[in-house]
């Protein structure tokens, strides 16, 4: 059975199709495309996928109001089921707006929008989105935000350190996050939401295919 | 019932946009003199209607509101006026 996936789709969004495609030529799988204002989600699902973009305009703050969006409740519900969930820059602001993750992002420490390959370091390769990286070797993927500045009190930084819950690490902290974090996952291990885009890295042509693995150790860990 | 509210980032969570305004502000202080302008916070002003029969009612509901939506409180507070 091949690798099912949904993609939401915010106003404003505009990683959903890159996402979409990301996703289908990396893992050969079916990804649908669920609108924002959707009160159910495809059933069989392996993957949500929360692309980036500028949900809302950006309005109030980013991912603010998409994440009370009716499709969210549907989402909080599939990963209290534990339906593995990623939520890619714009996505990873709605996820910890949507209380999936902890934390919150803030306005890079520069005032700048930052948009350039990055590299990260894998923190942690027991994961279900991590798992097919090679120990040691750093990974590239593509950064584009104005707030990706992680933000955490210090008792939940020291929580999330402890549980392993820190996934990527920058390895030059481009915007002031927290402990150089780039992604984090929840304690149970099936939502991730990262700033750098595994969408805009997954074939040798866009400059780094390293985001297709992301994509194919999930694919492995499911069909485990 | 007029209902106002105010969000600021918590202290002690820095404010990227407030410390741009600052040096601005002191920057240019070789024109003008605002070399005295410290501690500038940026923040925001949210004003709505609310129908609600008390103060209270409108308070509790706006609070609510705030806690939801308006206000993250992992990194900003927020103040209330009802009127």
């Amino acid at each position: 059975m091949s690798f099912k996936a949904a993609v939401l789709v915010f106003p404003g969004s505009n990683c959903d199709r890159d996402c979409k495609v990301a996703v289908e030529r990396s893992t050969g799988g079916h990804v649908d495309m669920v609108w924002h204002q959707d009160t159910a989600l495809p059933s069989g699902l392996d993957l949500i996928v929360v692309p980036g973009g500028f949900s809302y305009g950006d309005y109030l703050r980013c991912g603010a109001m998409a994440s009370l969006s009716p499709v969210m409740a549907e989402v909080v519900k599939a990963a209290e089921r534990g339906v593995n969930v990623i939520g890619i820059c714009n996505g990873f602001q709605i996820l910890c707006e949507s209380g999936l993750l902890p934390g919150a992002l803030m306005r890079n420490n520069t005032l700048k929008y930052i948009c350039k390959p990055i590299e990260l370091k894998v923190e942690n390769h027991n994961t279900a989105f991590t798992q097919g990286f090679t120990p040691g070797k750093s990974v590239w993927m593509t950064q584009g935000n104005a707030d990706g500045n992680f933000v955490a009190d210090a008792d939940t930084l020291n929580a999330i350190e402890g549980n392993g819950q820190v996934v990527f690490r920058y390895v030059e902290n481009p915007n002031g996050s927290a402990n150089d974090i780039a992604g984090l996952m929840n304690e149970r291990g099936n939502v991730l939401g990262m700033m750098p885009h595994p969408d805009r890295a997954f074939e040798a042509e866009l400059g780094s295919d390293d985001g297709a693995i992301l994509f194919r150790s999930l694919m492995e860990r499911v069909a485990a | 019932m007029k209902a106002k509210v105010h969000v600021f980032l918590k202290p002690g969570v820095l404010d990227v946009q407030g410390k741009a305004v600052e040096g601005a502000l002191n920057g240019l202080s070789t024109v003008q003199g605002w070399a005295n302008v410290s501690h500038v916070r940026v923040g925001k002003v949210l004003e709505f209607d609310v129908a609600a029969t008390t103060a209270e009612e409108a308070k509790a509901q706006v609070k609510d509101m705030c806690d939801k939506l308006l206000a993250n409180t992992v990194i900003e507070s927020y103040t209330i006026e009802v009127a």
